[in-house]
């Protein structure tokens, strides 16, 4: 049959010959290769001393954003709600007082937000479904814990650093969204 | 009171105590020392969070054995059931009964005045006594697989028990040919024969290779480690087994390696006899005691050469199938052992014509 390339190889199936056949040869240079491995670098990072960098679409812990001025963004909509595939994140909403206008953008908020890191695949569906850029995925990892309710985040563990308060808490946890932001705008 | 030497009974149980201790200790930072060079050859680093570099890592091991639960299942053989694993470690720890440790001792305390040789026990049979007892260790293996009353893990007993066996034969070979370069059985007179001379494995360079292949299927390390990999996967013979009587099976492998490679320099590498350095002349010196710590220490060293050299083994070759493993055994190993058995006579008689 001719080949389509000139690439192909004949395989070559002789039988071993007597030196062969004893494999101590091919044993003694595995055993060469297999030493030289001993003093080359490592792969290994050691967490936690070291963390590898993550890719800037990596989809981690959820966050709750706030906008410049240090308001929350959400509205308790249920949007996320409904497009959790594995129905993690549950709220319940409540209407803005006349005095908490630097709290909350709009008149409705999420009084309780909870979402469980157990039933969290960190699809991401939540924050394409989230119209008020309110739900991001950062690049975090869900810590371990050793009881069941620890993984059920609250309000307090997603929200984001107050941008007044703590600036450059606030700029760390946005990450590469800031980036976005900017070229958005 | 009875007419025995108290000294003498005192001075053997406490070598006996210290001896096992100290395989045992060995044989715990064996399992940290394995996953280590596993760890280094693979390019990965090996445990080193419990303890500063992972030293503690044995330990947790040992406790997480324990602290599983013991399951003896309903339907076996309660006793044997409890004996295959201790048999596996008595014959491996009976074994070094015959090492020579280290060339004596002068205990001079307690205004006492006796050369204590650190050898236990100095029989004139001294390789035929190693023999039978690696014989003794297929108990282990059978009773294992008999007593759990699994059928899977009786035909798994059953090949690890011939892959022993079968490697005992050529053993066997090579240490004939062993017994006639040397003459005596005894191991401190081979050794002593080293000390003066040459290092058995410039005498008998082949039989060693032998030798050193049969300790390897011996002590059911890869390449010839198929009843470990059935252990792994299905019901091999220790399937079983749980917590401790498990760990006993587990030490027992790593107390064989130990062992095994204490015999090897003792057989061929001379033991704890520091090359380069006449030692009559060097405990004349600096007295016997100061000398056996030496010697200890040079003996330690080249064990752990032979063990570090059983590790890298492991993480090079893949294991063989039954019926290669089976092939070398009967049709290459032992064909080569009577070669090599001939070769020593022809050589032996020439020489001494």
């Amino acid at each position: 049959m001719e080949s389509l390339t000139s690439r192909a190889k004949l395989v070559e199936r002789k039988p071993m010959t007597w030196v062969e056949k004893l494999y101590m040869w091919n044993i003694m240079k595995g055993m060469l290769i297999t030493f030289r491995h001993i003093f080359k670098k490592k792969a290994t990072i050691s967490y936690p001393e070291e963390k590898r960098a993550f890719s800037p679409v990596f989809r981690g812990l959820q966050i709750l954003n706030r906008d410049e001025e240090g308001r929350e963004n959400c509205t308790a909509c249920g949007l996320c709600a409904v497009a959790c595939p594995a129905e993690a994140i549950t709220m319940e909403g409540a209407e803005r007082k006349p005095g908490e206008e630097h709290l909350y953008r709009e008149e409705k908020y999420a009084a309780k937000y909870e979402i469980n890191m157990l039933r969290c695949i960190f699809c991401g569906l939540c924050e394409e479904a989230c119209p008020k850029d309110a739900v991001y995925l950062s690049e975090t990892f869900a810590p371990a814990n050793y009881q069941r309710k620890g993984f059920i985040y609250g309000k307090e563990d997603l929200l984001i650093p107050h941008p007044k308060t703590n600036p450059e808490e606030y700029k760390k946890a946005l990450g590469n969204r800031a980036k976005n932001k900017q070229q958005q705008n | 009171m009875l007419a025995l030497d108290w000294g003498f009974v005192l001075e053997k149980l406490i070598l006996i105590i210290s001896i096992v201790s100290v395989s045992l200790v060995i044989a715990m930072y064996e399992t940290y020392a394995e996953r280590k060079v596993a760890a280094i050859i693979q390019d990965r680093r090996g445990p080193n969070r419990a303890g500063p570099f992972g030293i503690l890592q044995p330990l947790a091991d040992g406790l997480k054995l324990f602290m599983k639960e013991e399951i003896i299942p309903n339907t076996s053989n309660k006793m044997l059931f409890v004996l295959g694993p201790c048999l596996a470690m008595l014959t491996a720890m009976m074994t070094s009964a015959v090492i020579p440790w280290g060339d004596r001792i002068h205990f001079t305390l307690f205004g006492l005045d006796r050369y204590i040789s650190l050898q236990i026990a100095d029989i004139n049979i001294g390789i035929l006594y190693i023999f039978g007892v690696v014989s003794m260790g297929v108990y282990g293996i059978m009773i294992g697989g008999w007593a759990s009353n699994n059928k899977f893990s009786l035909l798994a007993a059953m090949r690890g028990a011939s892959q022993v066996i079968s490697y005992e034969l050529p053993m066997g070979l090579s240490l004939i040919a062993l017994l006639m370069v040397t003459g005596s059985l005894k191991m401190s007179v081979i050794l002593g024969q080293q000390l003066d001379g040459w290092y058995n494995v410039v005498h008998q360079p082949l039989g060693f290779f032998i030798f050193l292949i049969c300790a390897f299927a011996e002590c059911n390390r890869t390449p010839f480690d198929l009843p470990e990999a059935e252990n792994e996967l299905n019901f091999g013979y220790h399937q079983e087994y749980s917590s401790m009587k498990l760990g006993f099976y587990l030490f027992a492998e790593y107390i064989n390696m130990f062992i095994s490679s204490a015999v090897m320099v003792t057989l061929f590498w001379g033991g704890y006899d520091i090359p380069f350095l006449n030692d009559a002349e060097a405990v004349k010196n600096i007295g016997y005691n100061l000398m056996a710590v030496f010697q200890g220490l040079v003996l330690f060293g080249k064990i752990l050469l032979f063990v570090f050299l059983f590790m890298w083994v492991r993480w090079t070759i893949p294991r063989f199938r039954y019926d290669q493993l089976m092939n070398l055994g009967w049709k290459g190993l032992i064909p080569l052992g009577l070669l090599n058995m001939v070769i020593t006579a022809a050589v032996v008689l020439w020489l001494t014509k």
